[in-house]
């Protein structure tokens, strides 16, 4: 036993060790990772890692990287596709080995992005060029180029809203509550859908913060002990609408076992009459329509039911940001292919994505939006660092499904409260936390 | 053999210092002396040498990490880490929310009760001649093969609305129309009967494992002397599996406090299914705190070392003698 007891010693001994041995990290460098200014003469092997595993599957990165090399011979593309991109790449983020291209994770802090990413150029000059560049922006210098962005608001079935009676977009909440009773009295579909089970659908509805007031700084706004739930607010008037769908019993029986995959048919067969995603949705529920025997053409997509005097609002808000990595040793082979996968692949087009290029025009998805002038709020992310920070210490996770998960929750009657105490209660963790952040 | 490696072995040959004197069966060590000793000491440490590197590097370092862990406030990605003292620890203790979770592990603890109960009462009747003995025994082991995502997937199926559940009481002229991942208490239940489905066989198996191996003269005996099942349960089964039963319990309590894989996947801690697991998993990973996650692990930690601690000292490890 006693000799048990000293071997263990030793060990917590060299484990005590090794970890005051791995505490390294990147160091700073300012070395911009400029585009390359000859294509012909840029050379090397590049590994791009990415969320899209089924594109590596079927072959369409391939596709685009034999497109590449059309104009950059010479330089080699592969990819590494990763299932559970998040928790992976931030755990390979600890070494210097994480691909030369790669999405930022959300994870990583913004104040952390010059420590792990090359910077990419000045932040004004991306500005003018690209939307969403304010998202990685950090001291002037901009680390991260939005891949697309999406448009957001609820993707909805038209061919069953019209059996219901309705044709015009509700304009507040309170009619877009009428026209979902509607539906299920007079269709008797599941007017609504949370896809609870999976949670990150309930997510959505944060990236709609801007949608209600019509201001691209809302997000900005939150970084403080601004008591984000208060009457009026972004995040009072979305939750609300939520809570109120759930009490009022238009949305699905059993939200413990929802199911995506299977809710993108059920759209489109009309089984279910709307659903709360971003517009990159779109194309793949038309395609599920296409699968399921229905009419792609049915597939609605509406802004938030808030009409102001500029009329309806969506928010823009940016998708994973490619950056490359500070440890790269191709940092302007990476770049070629950040600039030209962004804005020569024709990648957003085929996503039916909002492209990051500003001169693009807006995709086929949201022609109804176009049509009936719906003003895109380009959202400013400026603060996110900071809203992060206290998003994280008030464990509230205005980008987790917990918080909504609990709300849908409160509102059915499976959990005490309600909507009132949940929201003051939330107000209360917001702004104890951000007092603690110091801003 | 080549002239090369002939001359190597001549080599070493002389390099060997020399023999104090020829060992009586010719398979002592070939080198004497104090090298010899050292090497005949260090031997066992050699063979050693795999499996203590294994342990080390994903055992003891891991351990070692979340230990200074837990006195940072890492968020797990950032390369810079500040020292922040027993921070962790005074908020885990000062957090009533935090420590909550545990009344979950009440629904598990209850029914790994119940699981053991039955594990033990299928492996008593089918330790005794039975027909279809085996298949029964198969068919109580099955679940513990499967992959658990597998029946976390499995069981989303049977409790859905309208899934196997509803169908089969239907059957019944039951129609019970209720969520029964729905609401925290049935939630609860639900997640905790599918962890008796899953775990009964392993404990089952341990069970029948210890109960074999008495000597059937024993029954035979007790037989005799007119002894009915009960009693032969009572004072021959039951005392000479008394070391298993003992094991199974601490298994299940620890089992309890830590369950993870089944509610992670069926609600993903959703609607009060929240274990303490669960939380710390969370904690580290959605709201990167991995500081705060680490010293919640090393609690779970201390308190099931401590429950272990305590029931050892409870219920003493006897030598089990049966005749």
């Amino acid at each position: 036993m006693g000799k048990t007891r000293t071997l263990t010693g030793t060990f917590l001994a060299v484990a005590a060790l090794t970890v005051t041995g791995c505490g390294g990290g990147g160091t700073p460098s300012t070395e911009t990772a400029s585009a390359p200014a000859d294509p012909g003469s840029a050379s090397g092997t590049i590994t791009v890692l990415t969320q899209r595993t089924d594109l590596i599957k079927n072959g369409a990165m391939k596709a685009y990287a034999a497109e590449f090399n059309k104009v950059y011979p010479k330089i080699e593309v592969k990819f590494e596709g990763l299932t559970d991109y998040e928790g992976e790449v931030k755990i390979r983020m600890n070494t210097d080995e994480y691909g030369d291209v790669l999405m930022i994770p959300a994870a990583v802090a913004k104040n952390d992005y010059p420590k792990f990413f090359a910077p990419l150029g000045s932040s004004i000059e991306m500005a003018d060029k690209y939307r969403f560049s304010d998202k990685s922006e950090v001291n002037g210098k901009t680390y991260g180029i939005a891949q697309f962005g999406t448009a957001n608001g609820f993707v909805y079935n038209k061919a069953l809203w019209k059996k219901a009676g309705i044709t015009d977009w509700p304009a507040s909440p309170e009619e877009f509550l009428a026209d979902l009773k509607a539906i299920k009295a007079k269709t008797g579909s599941v007017p609504y859908y949370t896809n609870f089970k999976d949670g990150w659908p309930l997510v959505q509805w944060s990236a709609n913060i801007g949608s209600v007031t019509c201001d691209a700084e809302a997000n900005n706004k939150l970084a403080g002990p601004v008591s984000p739930w208060k009457p009026g607010s972004e995040l009072r008037v979305i939750d609300t609408l939520l809570f109120d769908i759930v009490e009022d019993g238009l949305s699905e029986k059993d939200p413990s076992t929802t199911n995506w995959e299977a809710s993108k048919s059920k759209l489109a067969k009309g089984e279910i009459g709307s659903m709360m995603v971003g517009s990159w949705a779109i194309s793949q529920m038309r395609d599920a329509a296409e699968q399921a025997g229905g009419n792609p053409d049915d597939i609605g997509y509406m802004p938030v039911p808030v009409q102001r005097e500029e009329g309806q609002c969506s928010t823009l808000v940016s998708d994973y940001q490619q950056a490359v990595n500070i440890h790269s040793d191709h940092k302007e082979a990476a770049r070629a292919w950040i600039d030209w996968f962004t804005e020569k692949s024709g990648y957003s087009v085929k996503e039916g994505a909002v492209p990051t290029l500003k001169s693009a025009p807006m995709p086929d998805t949201l022609k109804e939006f176009v049509d009936n002038d719906v003003t895109f709020v380009e959202r400013s992310e400026a603060k996110t660092g900071t809203v992060n920070d206290i998003d994280n210490a008030a464990e509230i996770g205005l980008n987790k499904p917990d918080y909504r998960q609990k709300l849908v929750d409160i509102a059915r009657g499976a959990q005490k409260g309600s909507a009132e105490s949940y929201f003051t209660e939330l107000n209360k963790k917001w702004d104890d936390a951000a007092k603690t952040i110091g801003s | 053999m080549t002239e090369t490696t002939e001359a190597v072995s001549v080599r070493t040959h002389r390099a060997t210092p020399q023999r104090r004197g020829p060992s009586a069966t010719g398979a002592g060590p070939r080198t004497g002396g104090g090298r010899g000793r050292l090497l005949r000491r260090a031997t066992p440490w050699l063979f050693l040498v795999a499996p203590l590197a294994l342990l080390i590097t994903f055992t003891y370092v891991p351990v070692g990490n979340m230990l200074y862990y837990s006195f940072t406030d890492w968020d797990g990605i950032s390369p810079d880490r500040n020292f922040t003292g027993v921070d962790n620890y005074v908020q885990i203790f000062t957090r009533p929310e935090l420590f909550r979770v545990f009344f979950v592990s009440f629904y598990y603890l209850a029914a790994s009760a119940f699981q053991i109960v039955i594990a033990l009462y299928f492996a008593t009747v089918l330790s005794f001649d039975l027909r279809f003995r085996n298949l029964f025994k198969g068919l109580l082991f099955f679940p513990y093969l499967i992959n658990g995502v597998a029946i976390g997937f499995v069981f989303l199926y049977f409790f859905q609305d309208g899934g196997t559940l509803d169908t089969v009481l239907s059957w019944f002229g039951q129609d019970p129309d209720h969520a029964w991942l729905g609401d925290p208490e049935s939630a609860n239940t639900s997640l905790a009967g599918v962890s008796v489905w899953r775990y009964t066989g392993l404990n089952f198996v341990l069970f029948l494992g210890a109960i074999q191996s008495i000597p059937g003269e024993l029954y035979e005996a007790a037989q005799l002397d007119g002894a009915t099942k009960w009693d032969q349960f009572r004072h021959i089964i039951a005392p000479s599996i008394r070391p298993v039963l003992s094991l199974s319990v601490i298994l299940a309590v620890s089992g309890s406090l830590a369950v993870f894989e089944i509610p992670w996947i069926m609600t993903g801690g959703a609607t009060g299914t929240s274990t303490f697991v669960i939380q710390t998993v969370k904690l580290a990973f959605q709201f990167n705190k991995t500081g705060l996650a680490s010293a919640a692990a090393v609690v779970l930690l201390l308190i099931v070392l401590l429950i272990t601690w305590i029931q050892r000292r409870l219920v003493p490890d006897e030598k089990v003698d049966l005749v």
